[in-house]
């Protein structure tokens, strides 16, 4: 067995997002040299921002071998309690946002709950929380449409320093917690390793109730945080608010190289581009005129694409673990 | 005057009524490795999991270093300073090999919550220096060999500082040099004053490694003492002995000529090597091999779970060289697997879904459609539960999951017999049921035997197959190494057969054999 050639295949199959990231700028830089300039990538970089935030959070729950469908309802019932407030009790545009974090983290705690304690499969607990959360977020608001005041939508549209827009400083942010807390924290080491095996970890004296319930919460919170940011940029929030964000979510962290079958994947550079590639991509097929009609075709090319190969890499993987009986000299 | 490490005293364990142990009393001295030896089932992995705290012994006592110790649970025995290097490697091999070292305890700034990576990988790069292994502390496991990846376990259990380490089984997949290296890293265990449990059926490996032997048969422990009173034959004769005779019921048949199977020369690199069998209708054919010497992946193949590089199978004189599962079962063959409640039943269905769900297709009605007829098929269940005896409620309801080991081995057997095979691989057909059910098993490979059916029985208990068989195989390293015919079976030279290809495999004129 050949280390270098292991190495090679390791590089091409654990650095999936690079690679489709490099293919696409050298397609899209032959087919529409304007899509690549300094001005559509910081678009495309503000546009990813609160799908990018909510990916992050999701990373954390695909990484236990788990999945959150859930996201979507909970940026509108978290974003529409902050409106509400703000409304009706005249509540500051700040206490408002960390009243909808707090609200984000209560609805990932539930879904914790019922994966950890109550054993419940992820994809089917999270399921009813999509209907429940867009059932209660309709009750809250009657099913009108939340207007959020200036003090809010001028935040959606402020830079740092006249530079950098906030949405892109708080999804950097975000990415860099994350990182921290899953590169350099032992919790983030053993979210990966309870993502491989349940019970290898918790042989291995890891606490694995505790690793999921810090999934599941932080992806609640990173999603309200997401939902946030959204609603600075869009100024009100109806009652299809998130809806469908799940999968947004989702494709940007499995482009961006998370496992669907846990254990595997990277907040950065993997999630970043993700989210980046997805917007990037639509902005460049819109400046090279490429029929409206195609697009979702396309996108879907690429997500199949990833996928595909985070199979091939499992298969992989398998084939080099597995132990012989016979040593063949 | 030793001094013990480890004292067991008077061990003894049932289950369900079956002894497991009884009265197993030894000790082995700090510093020392002990080569713990015994056929499968003897009762080595019962004691290692008492003292590891899996299982609590029903009577005895065990000391560490002098003092009482009694694990209620696996975390209680690491923390006493036991390590098990199990012959399934525990690692996450997403994470890097420091990761691993250290799931449980990262070393942290300060009490800051960040992990220190530079401590982290200098304690990380000790630990692998001691056990010889020169990678960088940040490359993930999945890169690493199985020889590599096994002494990343070992440097976990020192990271662990763990007194006592119990090897199983460690040398099966490594290579002549990474078990000369792994040898070496024992001794210097041994230097520093850890004590080591070796357990392996690669007799000279013990003799090479071990300080003392301890053999187990049936429960009981036959006999200790210093490693240079003994010889491979001798450790042999140990572990056979006279047991308790079971009963076998008689068999009235003798095989016919017609052969309803035949392998010709089948290899999978790493796997098997140039396997030839050929098994006549009416015939038990047993193949008999120790833990990790191929018996059950040859079956897999055999069946078609799994692929073969080179060789020929044929099923009642049909091709069905890389046939899949589905279409072995349809040219006759049928497979019952080690693992009955992963693979062989359906747990929570009833017992006659379970009977049928192999021939659900002769069970339609003409049409298109293909419905099944539900009261024919449970007709033909039933016929099969009274010929089989199986003690269960009513049939269509009763869900499998509540009846005993033995009646679900049962249900396995006649879904088989329900489908009217022509072959039929039994892998391991009487585990973890009792002594009654057993005989009742026996009695219906009988019966299918007499019905014409081939049957390849696969077992680790040479007992049973001496017992049962027409002819028995004996597979080692991958390779069949003997072929005993009724008249001649010894059951010490079949365990010395089955001995043979691991003994053997590292002398340089065996190897230039391979």
């Amino acid at each position: 067995m050949s280390l270098e050639r292991n190495r090679l295949t390791h590089a091409v199959l654990n650095n999936t997002p690079l690679l489709l990231f490099a293919l696409m700028f050298i397609v899209f830089g032959l087919e529409a040299p304007q899509s690549l300039g300094y001005q559509s990538l910081e678009n495309a970089f503000k546009q990813a921002s609160y799908v990018g935030i909510i990916a992050v959070g999701m990373t954390f729950v695909l990484l236990t071998g788990g999945i959150d469908l859930s996201v979507g309802s909970n940026m509108y019932v978290s974003a529409a309690v902050a409106g509400l407030a703000m409304q009706h009790f005249s509540v500051g545009p700040w206490l408002a946002l960390i009243l909808c974090l707090f609200v984000g983290a209560a609805f990932g705690a539930v879904n914790a709950f019922a994966v950890a304690k109550l054993k419940i499969m992820p994809f089917v607990v999270t399921l009813a929380m999509m209907v429940t959360g867009r059932g209660i977020g309709l009750m809250f608001s009657k099913s009108r449409a939340v207007n959020f005041p200036d003090s809010v939508t001028g935040l959606g549209s402020a830079e740092l320093f006249g530079l950098v827009p906030y949405p892109i400083v708080v999804f950097a942010g975000v990415v860099f917690c994350a990182w921290l807390l899953l590169e350099r924290t032992a919790p983030g080491r053993q979210i990966y390793a309870v993502g491989f095996s349940k019970e290898a970890a918790r042989k291995a004296g890891v606490s694995t109730d505790r690793a999921i319930v810090t999934a599941y919460v932080l992806c609640g919170v990173f999603a309200s945080l997401g939902g946030f940011i959204s609603v600075a940029q869009l100024g009100n929030v109806n009652a299809g608010f998130g809806k469908g964000d799940e999968f947004d979510a989702i494709a940007a962290a499995v482009l961006g190289g998370v496992s669907l079958f846990g254990g595997a994947g990277r907040v950065f550079p993997g999630v970043v581009l993700g989210a980046v590639f997805i917007q990037a991509v639509s902005i460049s097929l819109v400046s090279a005129r490429v029929d409206l009609y195609l697009h979702p075709l396309i996108a879907a090319a690429f997500i199949f694409l990833a996928v595909l190969i985070d199979s091939l890499r499992n298969t992989y993987l398998a084939r080099l673990s597995r132990r012989n009986i016979r040593v063949e000299e | 005057m030793t001094e013990w490490e480890i004292e067991f005293d008077r061990i003894s364990k049932s289950f369900f009524g079956a002894r497991a142990l009884s009265e197993v009393s030894f000790s082995v001295g700090k510093g020392r490795t002990l080569g713990l030896i015994g056929e499968n089932g003897a009762g080595k992995s019962t004691l290692m999991n008492i003292l590891g705290g899996v299982f609590t012994q029903d009577e005895g006592t065990i000391r560490l270093s002098g003092k009482q110790y009694n694990p209620s649970c696996p975390a209680d025995a690491t923390r006493a300073g036991i390590a098990f290097i199990h012959q399934e490697l525990n690692l996450f091999t997403n994470l890097s090999v420091a990761d691993n070292l250290f799931i449980d305890g990262f070393p942290r700034i300060g009490r800051l919550p960040f992990i220190d990576k530079r401590r982290l990988h200098k304690r990380a790069a000790e630990l692998l220096s001691f056990v010889d292994l020169h990678v960088s502390a940040g490359t993930p496991v999945e890169m690493l060999t199985p020889g590599e990846r096994q002494l990343v376990e070992i440097a976990g259990a020192l990271s662990r500082d763990a007194r006592v380490i119990i090897f199983d089984e460690p040398t099966t997949s490594l290579t002549a040099a990474e078990r000369k290296r792994l040898f070496d890293i024992i001794k210097r265990l041994q230097d520093q004053g850890r004590t080591i449990i070796y357990i392996s059926h690669t007799l000279e490996d013990v003799l090479q490694v071990s300080d003392a032997i301890a053999v187990l048969r049936d429960g009981c422990l036959v006999n200790t003492g210093p490693v240079r009173k003994y010889s491979v034959d001798r450790m042999i004769a140990d572990m056979v002995g006279r047991r308790i005779e079971q009963m076998y019921p008689a068999r009235s048949t003798i095989p016919g000529s017609a052969a309803v199977l035949e392998v010709e020369g089948v290899t999978q690199p790493g796997i098997v090597r140039d396997i030839s069998i050929k098994l006549h209708e009416k015939e038990v054919l047993g193949i008999f091999g120790l833990m990790g010497s191929g018996r059950s992946e040859l079956a897999r193949i055999i069946f078609g779970l799994d692929s073969c590089r080179t060789g020929r199978i044929s099923i009642r004189g049909k091709d069905a060289t890389g046939s899949s599962p589905a279409a072995s079962i349809r040219k006759g063959m049928a497979f019952v697997t080690e693992n009955r409640h992963q693979e062989g039943l359906l747990m929570e269905a009833a017992v006659s879904e379970n009977l049928d769900l192999p021939s659900l297709r002769k069970f339609t009605r003409l049409g298109p459609a293909r419905i099944i007829d539900r009261s024919r098929a449970l007709k033909f269940a039933n016929r099969i539960a009274e010929t089989l005896r199986i003690k269960s409620g009513p049939i269509h309801t009763q869900k499998v999951r509540n009846l005993s080991g033995g009646n679900q081995q049962k249900v396995v057997i006649g879904k088989w017999m329900l489908a009217e095979p022509g072959v039929l691989i039994l892998d391991e057909p009487t585990r973890g049921i009792d002594v009654g059910a057993k005989y009742e098993v026996y009695g219906t490979i009988n019966k299918l035997a007499e019905g014409g059916v081939g049957i390849l029985y696969i077992s680790s208990e040479l007992e049973e197959l001496t017992g049962m068989c027409d002819r028995i195989l004996v597979i080692s390293n991958g390779e069949i190494r003997a072929e005993f015919a009724r008249p001649d079976f010894d059951q010490e030279k079949i365990l010395q057969a089955a001995f043979s290809g691991r003994a053997g495999y590292r002398t340089p004129s065996d190897n230039s054999g391979n």
